[in-house]
């Protein structure tokens, strides 16, 4: 598609009027999810305590392997931050690095959901066994689905920098897919706040 | 503008520490301390709080490029609506007229 340059006195993402316009069309997206999420929170919020024959939150949560998970979606979002901070300098392959180095965060944070999940399972929580059991894993499961989709989204993108170098056309999309990326870790912050640390009052 | 969109990397560190201090002390407050359940909800809840603007102002940029002010007038409002999802709907099904 075609991208024009604009202007040239603010960063590459926003120099073609299309980058700038899908920036803002993404961050009206993010309302839609944030909405989404509140959904999924609001359906926990009720139901937690719903717990039928299964077993309750603090009988499966592992708060240490809870709080590694959230270092490092966090560190991923740190390192996320300077994929833009080396593309503004006009760093491809700094830029790239950091994408690398923020899914490999990523993947981490994913695997351990993974164990996490094949646990609740082993311990007698599956998304069938109550109410309790359905919000919880419909919430964590939609989160980590977002993680994953974030993954191979990326990746992709690692590619596309690699092959196209930092254009108005490339920039505004790994500037959008930073913003995915970070907004995932602060749903995540909700999610370790209300249901586990929550769950454990 | 131009010290706001070129990010210096200063500002991630800051919040990238902000946040892991944030995280331990909620664990910390919600583990070992002796408040009161409704304050440590207070207090992790705010600190949530806290992180969350961290990410939306220092990683994702919102209040920058021409757009801002409707980046973050829509933002601003779809929080307020999610909070009323949240809220509204715990409190329907659970003030006064039990669902069990």
């Amino acid at each position: 598609m075609e991208s024009k340059i604009t202007n040239y006195s603010v960063p590459t993402e926003y120099q073609s009027e299309l980058g700038k316009m899908n920036i803002l069309g993404f961050w009206i997206f993010i309302a839609a999810e944030i909405i989404l999420f509140a959904t999924l929170f609001a359906l926990y919020g009720v139901y937690h305590d719903r717990i039928g024959d299964g077993p309750a939150g603090p009988e499966v949560f592992v708060i240490k392997d809870v709080v590694i998970q959230t270092v490092l979606l966090l560190t991923s979002s740190f390192t996320c931050g300077y994929v833009i901070t080396s593309m503004r300098r006009g760093n491809v392959k700094g830029a790239i690095v950091w994408i690398a180095i923020t899914l490999l965060f990523g993947l981490g944070f994913l695997v351990m959901e993974i164990n996490e999940f094949i646990h609740y399972v082993n311990a007698g929580l599956a998304i069938q066994t109550s109410a309790f059991g359905s919000s919880l894993l419909t919430l964590l499961g939609t989160h980590g689905a977002h993680v994953t989709f974030g993954l191979f989204w990326g990746i992709i993108l690692a590619i596309q920098l690699a092959q196209r170098g930092i254009t108005a056309f490339t920039a505004s999309k790994v500037h959008i897919w930073s913003i995915y990326w970070h907004f995932l870790d602060v749903v995540w912050i909700f999610v370790f706040t209300f249901v586990y640390l929550g769950g454990l009052m | 503008m131009s010290s706001k969109t070129h990010a210096s990397g200063v500002g991630n560190i800051v919040g990238y520490v902000l946040g892991l201090i944030l995280t331990f002390a909620a664990v910390w407050i919600v583990l070992e301390s002796s408040l009161a359940t409704s304050m440590k909800w207070t207090i992790i809840s705010i600190f949530a709080i806290i992180q969350a603007g961290l990410q939306l102002f220092m990683f994702m940029h919102m209040s920058e490029g021409e757009d801002r002010d409707a980046k973050v007038v829509h933002t601003v409002y779809a929080i307020f609506m999610g909070i009323i999802v949240v809220f509204g709907s715990i409190w329907v099904m659970t003030a006064g007229h039990p669902i069990g």
